[in-house]
């Protein structure tokens, strides 16, 4: 297997990538991709029906059928953040020296799996908090692992391409999984015990096709074979380039404010976007499905930190949308795409870019490392921007935003210039 | 393991645990249509348009035929045969100008919206509501109406726990009335202090006899005030801590609301009613947790709904007299979000 950190492809982009004969038979685009990252992304859209239905009517849950308030709810959501991306970490590593990373990420599915039994016996808010706690953390332990796998079973050269199709796959689950919630509720406006039903189907299905389809792929022994290394360590994972990847990656989540701020400020000037409030992070995912593949293998063709930057750069264009003097339907719809371009553009490619600069040992690690940085970096951009949004007001808190991003962009490029300039003279 | 054998296993799971999930929700789906298609539990007559005498009016949650509808009893016979209407509404308050009714229209795209309508049920206005229907007022004058609603949709809230509350004027007929806009807009005020914090929420409006002043909910920091608004000036001003979903009496002196007990991160909420002119509050003795928003029946007695446990969906109306004397009692079954309609 070729060494990550050092394929030319992945490094400079605009490096032709198909430098190996390609395997007989495959002309089409979707054979290249490994069917174990077809059925992970299987799995992964499985789990995300499971997953998302539940998350999607349990506001209604709470609230009409348990006649509770969803006050206390919202208020721990963001320890529920933290939690998950501290388990994340844990889950690389594991997966990293056990060397074992399908069954790591098994037991973070079967984990989520567990919580969906529970959620059929829970009564009482401190026992639904308490299966969503558990959920997330299944999806906290599994998310490094199984991107490990994929870069696993991927060529190098077709890293982001390989992304795409597991994104794609993954919220096209995410968007299925809640309209099918409602749905459920259109027949019996009481059935969420159907829907818990359903869920845990989903979620044993999701820990089945991963327990028995998905090959127990071992990183390091089958290299081992032809390398004798010792496990890794945490200094492995100092490793420069990744290191870069994680400054640019965290310090642009610090200007990535959350999605729900950016519906609200549309729903706050156009009539269309509150009509359908509910519904814009759909409009979002159905952007992001159609564009995973596309773009993650533009990002394999012309450089991954291209397509990441520019990701960001959609993220920019969909802030200003938010800040245009007028309002409707089309500006609606233009934001959500932007910010689906955005996620294609970021979230597999981030993984593939943690991948390729990581050891060969500490794949798991430094993609769950990179992934955390992320997440914490934009839980505390959310943070910061509910408190610039009451401080300065909507427009100008996003004008601010937009503007430091603005000057992000262009830095984080100049930062990954000299980057790649110094790579090739090493 | 085969590959063969793994992908024939795997095969029959799906079949077996698809199939169980289809076929639970299909017998599920059957028996709710046989039980909403069999007669009401309770004894209902059908009627397009509420009755002109004094009434309660209300959801009606009896299992069968009408369940979801308005419904209204006589107030001097409130546990009499109902008169149920063809609307649908989660959560509705009338007077006897207007209907103010929140909507869950439910679909694959589900949407919420707050409608209001004429006394023969036609829809006047409609506001697209961000998240879940919670409570809905009109003033007693018939000059004003405010809804509130949880702003949901996210996966898992990401935005955390928020509502909108908004009041609007009804106009002359209906159709032309202002809208004050979103509560959040206002100026808030704690002990003399502008708060500009990011979690700042209100919900639950109660209007005063004199269409400026209204009370509501007005919450920060994990804590929670009633608040005296003033709609010409746009401002709230903290009068009293720790109350939620405040209702004023009709003759305007007292004001009954939810008050958290707990002392954990669930809350737990008794009955309170504060006389502001004094500042004296009274717990009323009501054990269970009461997540509703209060109405008076009359100067001396609150009516409030009560889940009930063994069905999700269903809950009874209950009274309770506003001076503490006397425990709680069933005042109409089956029924949800009170108004009184004199």
């Amino acid at each position: 297997m070729n060494d990550r950190g050092e394929d030319p492809a992945a490094d400079d982009g605009a490096e032709p990538h198909d430098t190996k004969p390609m395997p007989p038979g495959a002309k089409k685009s979707l054979v290249r991709v490994s069917s174990v990252v077809i059925t992970l992304g299987i799995v992964s859209m499985l789990t995300d029906v499971s997953s998302e239905s539940v998350a999607a009517i349990l506001p209604l849950y709470i609230t009409s059928a348990m006649g509770l308030s969803t006050i206390a709810y919202g208020f721990i959501d963001g320890l529920y953040q933290g939690v998950s991306a501290f388990v994340r970490i844990g889950g690389g590593w594991v997966a990293d020296r056990a060397d074992r990373p399908k069954w790591v990420a098994f037991a973070g599915y079967g984990l989520s799996a567990v919580a969906k039994v529970w959620l059929l016996l829970a009564s009482g808010f401190g026992a639904i908090a308490a299966v969503v706690a558990v959920d997330r953390i299944g999806k906290g332990i599994r998310t490094a692992p199984r991107d490990a796998l994929i870069t696993a079973s991927s060529e190098p050269a077709n890293l982001g391409h390989s992304f795409g199709v597991h994104r794609m796959l993954d919220t096209i689950g995410a968007a299925v999984g809640p309209l099918l919630a409602f749905l459920v509720l259109f027949f019996v406006p009481t059935g969420y015990t159907i829907v818990f039903v359903i869920s845990l189907a989903f979620a044993a299905l999701g820990v089945i096709v991963l327990g028995l389809l998905v090959p127990n792929r071992r990183p390091r022994k089958e290299r081992a074979a032809a390398l004798a290394r010792p496990p890794l360590r945490w200094r492995d994972l100092n490793e420069p380039r990744l290191r870069r990847l994680v400054i640019v990656a965290g310090l642009l989540g610090l200007l990535t404010i959350g999605d729900g701020f950016v519906y609200l400020s549309l729903q706050a000037r156009s009539d269309f976007a509150a009509q359908w409030f509910p519904l814009l992070y759909v409009g979002t995912n159905v952007a992001f499905f159609l564009f995973a593949i596309p773009l993650g293998r533009i990002a394999d063709r012309f450089g991954r930190w291209r397509v990441f930057l520019l990701g960001h750069v959609a993220l920019l264009l969909a802030y200003a949308c938010t800040v245009l003097p007028f309002g409707g339907p089309t500006i609606t719809i233009v934001c959500l795409v932007l910010l689906g371009a955005f996620y294609a553009a970021t979230d597999g490619v981030l993984a593939a870019l943690a991948a390729q600069f990581s050891p060969p040992d500490g794949i798991a690690s430094g993609i769950a490392a990179a992934q955390t940085v992320v997440a914490v970096a934009r839980l505390i951009a959310s943070t910061g921007f509910g408190v610039l949004w009451f401080a300065l007001g909507r427009g100008n808190a996003v004008l601010i935003v937009a503007a430091a991003l603005a000057i992000a962009i262009p830095a984080a490029w100049l930062l990954l210039r000299s980057l790649r300039t110094k790579a090739t003279t090493a | 393991m085969t590959t063969r054998l793994r992908l024939i296993i795997a095969g029959a799971l799906t079949i077996v645990l698809l199939g169980g999930a289809i076929a639970y929700a299909v017998v599920a789906i059957s028996a709710y249509q046989a039980r909403i298609s069999a007669p009401s539990e309770v004894s209902t007559t059908k009627a397009a348009k509420p009755g002109d005498s004094p009434r309660v009016v209300f959801r009606n949650t009896a299992t069968g035929d009408g369940y979801g509808l308005v419904a209204s009893v006589p107030l001097d016979d409130v546990t009499g045969t109902r008169t149920v209407s063809d609307i649908p509404c989660d959560r509705v308050y009338q007077t006897n100008h207007y209907t103010m009714c929140l909507r869950i229209d439910r679909g694959v795209v589900t949407t919420f919206a707050a409608y209001l309508l004429d006394p023969n049920g036609k829809e006047l206005r409609k506001w697209g509501l961000p998240g879940l229907p919670s409570r809905t007022r009109i003033s007693a004058d018939s000059k004003l109406v405010a809804f509130t609603a949880f702003i949901t949709g996210e996966a898992y809230a990401t935005v955390g726990f928020s509502v909108g509350t908004q009041i609007a004027s009804t106009g002359a007929n209906g159709t032309d009335g202002t809208d004050y806009g979103n509560l959040e807009d206002f100026t808030f005020l704690v002990d003399g202090k502008k708060i500009t914090a990011t979690d700042r929420n209100f919900w639950g409006v109660t209007f005063s006899p004199d269409d400026n002043v209204f009370y509501a909910t007005g919450a920060t920091n994990g804590k929670t005030w009633l608040v005296k608004g003033d709609l010409a000036a746009r401002t709230m001003t903290a009068i009293h801590e720790t109350a939620e979903c405040p209702s004023i009496s009709p003759d305007g002196k007292l004001i009954a609301y939810k008050k958290n007990v707990s002392t954990t991160a669930s809350p737990y909420w008794s009955i309170a009613v504060l006389d502001p002119a004094t500042g004296v509050e009274k717990i009323l003795p009501e054990k269970r947790s009461i997540d509703d928003q209060i109405d008076w029946l009359d100067d001396s007695t609150l009516l409030y709904g009560v889940p009930r446990d063994s069905s999700a969906g269903d809950s009874d109306i209950w009274s309770i007299r506003a001076n503490g004397s006397g425990s709680p009692k069933v005042y109409i079954e089956h029924a949800w979000s009170p108004s009184v309609v004199n």
